[in-house]
């Protein structure tokens, strides 16, 4: 038998949905029985140059995680794109954005203010940003970088993508389904998520039996707040569980651990706008009536950061895509350091 | 570009009570500004905030959201209980999004209210032209 060739790319990435490779451990002997990786940037020494002299369509399967920030990250997945057979978005973030997607609440310049300029952790007397190109006078040298794009995308603002393996990062178990269904005789329709549940993960909650049919809160309870009861729904208990818009999968990790869903396994199909689809979510269970106005608004102004909540992990993905107006910013392409 | 700007605003109304109203304004020929493109719902608990989303995404400079009056005018009894609170919630997450609060509207408009639909639309038409289009010149979405 032929052994598929793997390449696996990251982009902008914690390192979380690499570490969930390492997780297959003893499997890890059996993946490499049926397969080699002909690219891998986190494992081993391969370059660009590498992937350039291989004939376009000859990689089976490119796994890319993380999503797209920078100019680099085009670069590379344009070209495992014309070099892969089949492309997968490996996690959250290459799928919707991720927690990294946050930033489009904010446009390039204020993040780099916020990141190089403004932090007190951080003694930066030339005021230096990175820039495509920096000058380094004293040293006369150039400092080439890759530019940082206006906004984060997920993978399939880039490139075609075939298919999605959802979690952040997914799980062991969810990676080894995804593998099956993709050295399955008969593949998955072209855009399908693949190796998670078709069905809710309330669906799959082992709490899900203590969750009464209708659920009607009065009040929302952030995580600190409450000693969570591991046994009892934790939606009744006034934490705000994703669970019931959230795909499954997972085995739900966060409800064993008496925390609820935030999310990561992201929309179910049919779902346009999973933060659009949790607000109308949230809006069958508060408690109050268009008379109770006030009180509804105390309530809701308990959290405090409404978007990171609804859209923890597919803001690039959703319809406005982050901040309506960021208005665009230069291109960061030159800059000098006399040091 | 001599030609005053209108802000274009969609309204999801619901068949009972709202879709009436601005029907029974037309009949009546009220003097309304011409912003308004309406989407008719059996119910206003229908209106998915998904929508709302959709039509800011593809070139609404405002959306309104109306039902029947609460307690008890809704059709379908708690329809516009969900509506209510949906759409205080969206309309946070859209101020957070960077839509100014005025763009977002949620009114409760009877049967009978024709010259409350026409005011509605009139004074958020107001809004608008002052806040001026929602998208500028982004990528996607052109606003002439
Ligand atoms: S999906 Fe989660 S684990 Fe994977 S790179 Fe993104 S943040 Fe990290
Ligand atoms: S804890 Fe969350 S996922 Fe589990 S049954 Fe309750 S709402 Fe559903
Ligand atoms: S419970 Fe929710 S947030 Fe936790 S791993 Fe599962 S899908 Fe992700």
């Amino acid at each position: 038998m032929n052994k598929l060739k793997v390449a696996w790319y990251w982009c902008a990435s914690c390192g979380g949905c690499e570490e969930s490779f390492v997780d297959l451990s003893e499997e890890l002997v059996e993946f490499f029985e049926s397969a080699d990786l002909v690219f891998c940037p986190v494992a081993t020494d391969f370059k660009k140059e590498d992937v350039e002299r291989l004939p376009d369509a000859s990689v089976d399967v490119a796994l890319i995680n993380g999503g797209i920030r920078l100019s680099e990250h085009e670069e590379m997945v344009k070209l495992l794109r014309r070099k892969s057979k089949i492309v997968v978005a490996y996690g959250t973030c290459s799928s919707w954005g991720g927690i990294p997607g946050l930033s489009n609440l904010y446009n390039k310049e204020e993040i780099l203010r916020a990141k190089y300029l403004d932090p007190p952790s951080i003694n930066n007397p030339t005021h230096a940003v990175p820039a495509e190109r920096t000058r380094l006078t004293k040293l006369g040298a150039n400092l080439e970088l890759p530019a940082f794009l206006d906004s984060l995308l997920p993978l399939n603002a880039v490139i075609d993508v075939d298919y999605y393996i959802p979690g952040c990062p997914p799980t062991p178990e969810v990676f080894k389904n995804a593998l099956k269904a993709l050295i399955s005789e008969k593949l998955p329709p072209k855009g399908s998520i693949i190796g998670a549940s078709d069905k809710s993960l309330c669906d799959e909650c082992p709490l899900n039996s203590t969750k009464p049919e209708k659920i009607l809160l009065k009040e929302l309870k952030r995580p600190h707040e409450t000693i969570a009861d591991a046994k009892k729904c934790l939606l009744t208990q006034g934490l705000l569980c994703l669970g019931p818009v959230t795909r499954g999968g997972c085995g739900a990790l966060c409800i064993k651990a008496a925390m609820q869903c935030t999310g990561c396994f992201g929309p179910l199909d049919g779902i346009a706008d999973y933060g659009g689809k949790a607000i109308s979510f949230i809006g069958t269970i508060m408690d109050y009536s268009p008379a109770e106005e006030e009180e509804l608004e105390r309530a809701y102004s308990k959290i405090k950061d409404w978007v990171g909540v609804v859209y923890k992990y597919t803001l690039p993905a959703s319809k406005l895509g982050g901040r309506v107006r960021r208005e665009k910013t230069k291109r960061q392409e030159e800059a000098e350091i006399d040091e | 570009m001599n030609r005053e700007w209108t802000p274009r605003i969609v309204a999801f109304v619901c068949n009972w009570c709202t879709y009436a109203a601005a029907d029974l304004a037309g009949t009546s020929r009220m003097q309304q500004p011409d912003s308004v493109r309406i989407v008719r719902l059996m119910c206003s608990g229908r209106a998915d905030p998904q929508f709302v989303l959709e039509a800011i995404a593809n070139g609404a400079d405002g959306v309104i959201v109306a039902g029947c009056h609460p307690p008890s005018d809704c059709h379908y009894q708690e329809g516009n209980y969900r509506a209510f609170r949906r759409f205080m919630l969206l309309r946070r997450v859209l101020e957070s999004m960077g839509v100014e609060k005025e763009r977002f509207r949620l009114e409760w408009i009877s049967a009978s209210e024709a010259r409350k639909w026409v005011e509605v639309v009139r004074s958020m038409t107001e809004d608008l032209k002052r806040l001026g289009p929602l998208r500028r010149d982004e990528e996607g979405i052109k606003v002439e």
